[in-house]
């Protein structure tokens, strides 16, 4: 072989190899999806050959760590449903209202200073919003119950619902923004042109025209607030509490992952693969949200053409 | 322009206009006809369309404008600082370049503006006057059957005559028109010139066009442009046939555009 | 006559309409609904900036109080009796624990009695700043006297730095956690930042428009989607339960939060990439250069820039990341500072959760502290990024 043909090999061979390196690269992302799924399955599964399953979905009672223990998770969704209604009632009004502002009404000036301001919103990791929600917010929310005749606990869900509610604000009107700003010019002449007033413009012709795209921010804000830890952790309560009141202390979902796991039960026990089971939930329904979000916002994004998304 | 006894529903009284730091509309005075179809022509960049956007204070919505002069309707400045832009643009309505039917269906398309404005209510009322100005629009025997589609699903004319109808609907006194058959296929622009020449009987309409022979197809009335100044106004024949100034002769007979 | 007056002018004007009123009224409200929303965010923020300084700037200062010191035998022996036995609850019994260390430092101190600035106990901190305490009536008038005497001072508290965790909570500091965090940070930018790059060259330069492709693109949509605390579960059950790495240790959070850190760093990596203009990888081609080289030597560089920033963000979020650390067990009491990616460590999100569940009322003004330092240095690499991404914009 002349060194012209064997140099010639020794490319191919490295073309191969780098091409190679950067398919397995690629793959690691498959991977990782795959690892999260079948380890979550795996262990719950483990779990549910220990547990019932039907009592797990439609069960009252959360109780570990006694004989006959019974692990029906109902008290622990209801809890995650009331702290993050909370927590949307929050961020999409404020997200939303925000946005609006920002895309409809600011000057530029305006908006470049306020748009930052609301990305560090985003930056501020969630451990620091979970001290300021256990240690300045519900103490806050006990007092101003106490003043109106009421009585609240100090991990009530109101507490950690509130300052969950900010920390997604963020990703409400941060999708908004960019969305309410896609609806074409056009369509705003048009209501103008027609001696509408801007405030009808926006309500009856670009939020309409927008909806898509913030129904899509408000189910990934939903996602978020499912899968928020830390907040829950440090301001919410410990105990499964079936109760519609917010002033009352509830857990969450993630809170029970995170306590199944750092007690002192064995790790092949119910009481430590129940964070699996309840892990399993969580990934599934949080898969779910986020791919109706993603086809509504290429829905979006096809009708009007749009690449800045 | 030859005298005649043509009634004034527009009166521009030395109007300047700038964008920011730029002198964008040179004293423009004129005074423009009642039920007449009025043409702006003039080459890329000359003002017309900022002119024709001073009648019904659209640009009002841009924050670096500012304007000076008068525009008197109905004896009324309507730069005036009691006169409301809102109430402007209900007397004076406008269909676009680009046809922008909103995504509501056809009957909501109509119907949205004159049910906001308190000129009908909901019910019989409002369809009639859907039907009305989806007659005058030429569009009726068309949609008649599917006013419930959406405006969007309806062909680029068909479109752009909705946007009529919708402007017809809150029973304008005035229609500004920009460039209105610039995006459509000859068929359809036939179809809307002759909607023009229908309409003018009820209303005072002003048109930007770039199409000289669409202004000398249906305008009465042409006023030429020319770097933010108007050069020449008068009757249509006149300007095309036998112009009074150079550059109005330079810009009809092509010898810049 | 006012009244009339403005009949008048509204006969005057044919474009006046009654209703009007009403329809800018509402709008008025809408604008206003807008902003006090935006308003709302810009003031939370502020709040919770203002509370959080002013809960964790007391702890940068801690109190020390001027006692005569005894330092020979029995004291190294039990150093409870260095001090005079009124004093023994006032002092810092962490401090008084290290005597033995300082004599073998100072040998000239053997067997003398000195004046020394010794640390207090937290209590007295606590009260000296204001804050709740826990003392008794005898102790408080012995601190007051010695207050007055000028003999209780307060200084840069620079044990918060340079110590780690620890129980006693005026000896506690951030030290431990500092290094465990750029440990596990070296570990998780050292797996992400080339298997992120990597899969975005790949995406961007190399991949067919196939089904595949498309699977990784929907894989990685996904993977930013999905719950941090779920990532914990995957790190406990395969690197831990399966790979049998040592619980709690930098290169099991480095590697949970690598592959959290991906999608970040894939998806500002390929916008890098897709900004360098085609033009330039069709002059590699026409010099009969190779897709490898094209990218390597002339679209890579340009795109630089766009990924490095990218990955100082996703370096970032890790920074702040807590849950899936805890799940691996990062909030074990540590101690010391770990001396390898393999040890026990702890980082700065998990070091503050922890102390916000401590009970003594020292750890508030210190998690506040420690809340500070790592918003500080959030703040500085999230600058950073901007500024190198402001430097090296290129308008093409």
């Amino acid at each position: 072989m002349s060194t012209f043909e064997s140099r010639k090999k020794q490319r191919e061979l490295n073309e191969k190899l780098i091409k190679f390196a950067l398919i397995a690269a690629a793959t690691i992302s498959i991977l990782t999806t795959l690892g999260i799924l079948f380890s979550i399955l795996f262990e719950a599964i483990e779990f549910f050959k220990l547990r019932s399953f039907w009592y797990f979905i439609t069960g009252t009672e959360w109780s570990p760590g006694v004989v006959g223990s019974k692990f029906g998770a109902v008290p622990i969704f209801a809890g995650t449903f009331v702290i993050t209604i909370i927590a949307l009632a929050v961020a999409i009004p404020v997200g939303l209202g925000s946005a609006i502002y920002m895309s409809e009404y600011a000057t530029p000036t305006v908006r470049d200073y306020l748009k930052p301001i609301l990305e560090v919103l985003a930056g501020i990791p969630t451990v620091v919003y979970g001290f300021f929600a256990a240690i300045t917010v519900a103490p806050m929310i006990v007092n101003a119950a106490e003043s109106i005749g009421l009585e609240a606990t100090f991990n009530s869900a109101l507490a950690s619902g509130i300052v969950m509610g900010i920390m997604i604000i963020p990703v409400i009107s941060s999708l908004s923004d960019d969305v309410i700003r896609s609806v074409p010019d056009s369509q705003r002449k048009a209501a103008f042109g027609l001696g509408m007033t801007h405030g009808e413009t926006i309500r009856n012709i670009v939020l309409p025209s927008a909806m898509p795209g913030i129904i899509s921010a408000s189910l990934l804000g939903l996602s978020k607030a499912l899968g928020e830890t830390m907040i829950v952790v440090m301001a919410a309560g410990l105990r499964p509490n079936l109760s519609w009141n917010p002033l009352e202390d509830m857990t969450t979902v993630t809170v029970t992952i995170v306590n199944s796991l750092v007690g002192d039960f064995e790790f092949s026990s119910p009481e430590t693969l129940s964070a699996f089971a309840l892990g399993l939930v969580l990934f599934v329904v949080t898969l779910v949200l986020n791919m109706i979000s993603l086809s509504l916002i290429r829905k979006f994004k096809e009708k009007y053409k749009v690449n800045t998304l | 322009m030859k005298k005649n006894d043509n009634k004034v529903k527009i009166d521009v009284k030395d109007l300047n206009l700038w964008y920011g730091d730029n002198h964008a509309l040179h004293g423009i005075s004129a005074e423009l006809y009642e039920n007449k179809i009025t043409a702006l022509i003039g080459p890329s960049g000359c003002g017309k369309s900022t002119f024709l956007r001073c009648i019904n204070r659209m640009n009002d919505l841009i924050n670096i404008v500012k304007i000076d002069g008068q525009i008197v309707i109905d004896k009324k400045n309507i730069y005036d600082k009691d006169v409301d832009e809102v109430s402007v643009r209900k007397k004076i309505g406008m269909v676009f370049q680009q046809p922008n039917p909103f995504p509501k269906s056809i009957y909501d398309n109509v119907a949205y503006a004159p049910l906001k404005h308190g000129i009908v209510k909901k019910g019989k009322d409002c369809d009639e006057l859907v039907e009305t100005s989806l007659i005058k629009a030429g569009l009726w025997n068309e949609v008649k059957d599917k006013l419930n589609t959406p405006g969007t699903s309806l062909s680029g004319g068909q479109q752009q005559r909705l946007c009529i109808a919708r402007t017809i609907a809150v029973k304008p006194e005035v229609i500004l028109m920009d460039e209105p058959t610039s995006a459509l296929d000859p068929i359809s622009t036939e179809k809307i010139e002759a909607l023009m020449l229908e309409l003018k009987n009820d209303y005072t309409i002003i048109t930007v066009t770039h199409n000289m022979q669409q202004a000398a197809r249906v305008a009465d009335y042409t006023a030429f442009f020319h770097l933010g100044k108007l050069i020449e106004y008068d009757e249509t024949e006149t300007i095309f046939v036998n112009p009074n100034n150079k550059k109005t002769e330079d810009y009809i007979t092509g010898r810049f555009g | 006559m006012i009244k009339r007056k403005k009949n008048k002018k509204q006969e005057n004007n044919p474009f006046y309409d009654p209703a009007l009123k009403a329809r800018h009224a509402s709008a008025s409200r809408f604008k206003k609904f807008t902003l006090s929303s935006l308003i709302f965010s810009v003031a939370f923020l502020a709040f919770f900036l203002f509370d959080i300084i002013g809960k964790g700037m007391p702890a940068f200062q801690i109190t020390y109080i001027k006692l005569d010191v005894t330092y020979n035998e029995k004291t190294i022996d039990d150093s409870r009796f260095a001090v005079e036995k009124k004093y023994r609850t006032i002092v810092s019994r962490a401090w008084l624990r290290d005597l033995p260390k300082l004599v073998k430092s100072k040998p000239e101190l053997m067997n003398t009695t000195q004046s020394t600035w010794v640390l207090a106990d937290d209590q007295v901190d606590q009260y000296l700043k204001g804050h709740h305490y826990n003392m008794k009536d005898k102790e408080i008038k012995l601190v007051d006297e010695l207050n007055t005497q000028g003999l209780i001072e307060s200084r840069f508290n620079s044990i918060f730095f340079t110590n780690g965790d620890s129980k006693i909570p005026e000896y506690a500091g951030l030290n431990s956690a500092m290094i465990g965090s750029v440990l596990t940070l070296l570990i998780t930018m050292l797996v992400a930042f080339p298997i992120g790059v990597m899969t975005a060259i790949y995406l961007e330069e190399f991949a067919d428009d196939n089904r595949f492709t498309r699977f990784i693109e929907v894989n990685i949509n996904n993977l930013a989607a999905i719950p941090s605390i779920l990532f914990g579960l995957l790190g406990l059950a395969i690197f831990i339960n399966l790979f049998g790495l040592p619980r709690s240790s930098p290169v099991v959070g480095g590697l949970t939060l690598a592959l959290m850190t991906l999608p970040i760093i894939i998806v500002s990596s390929r916008a890098a990439l897709r900004a360098v203009p085609d033009s330039i990888r069709q002059a590699g081609y026409g010099l009969g250069l190779n897709k490898i080289q094209v990218t390597k030597d002339h679209v890579l560089p340009l795109a630089f820039p766009g990924v490095l920033t990218g990955s100082i963000i996703g370096l970032a979020q890790a920074m702040g990341e807590t849950a899936p650390l805890i799940i691996i067990g990062m909030i074990a009491f540590i101690p010391d500072a770990p001396g390898s990616v393999m040890d026990a460590a702890t980082v700065m999100p998990a070091q503050l959760f922890t102390w916000a569940g401590m009970p003594e009322r020292m750890y508030i003004e210190k998690t506040a502290a420690g809340i500070m330092v790592l918003l500080t240095v959030l703040i500085s690499l999230n600058a950073i990024a901007i500024y190198l991404r402001k430097k090296f914009e290129v308008k093409w």
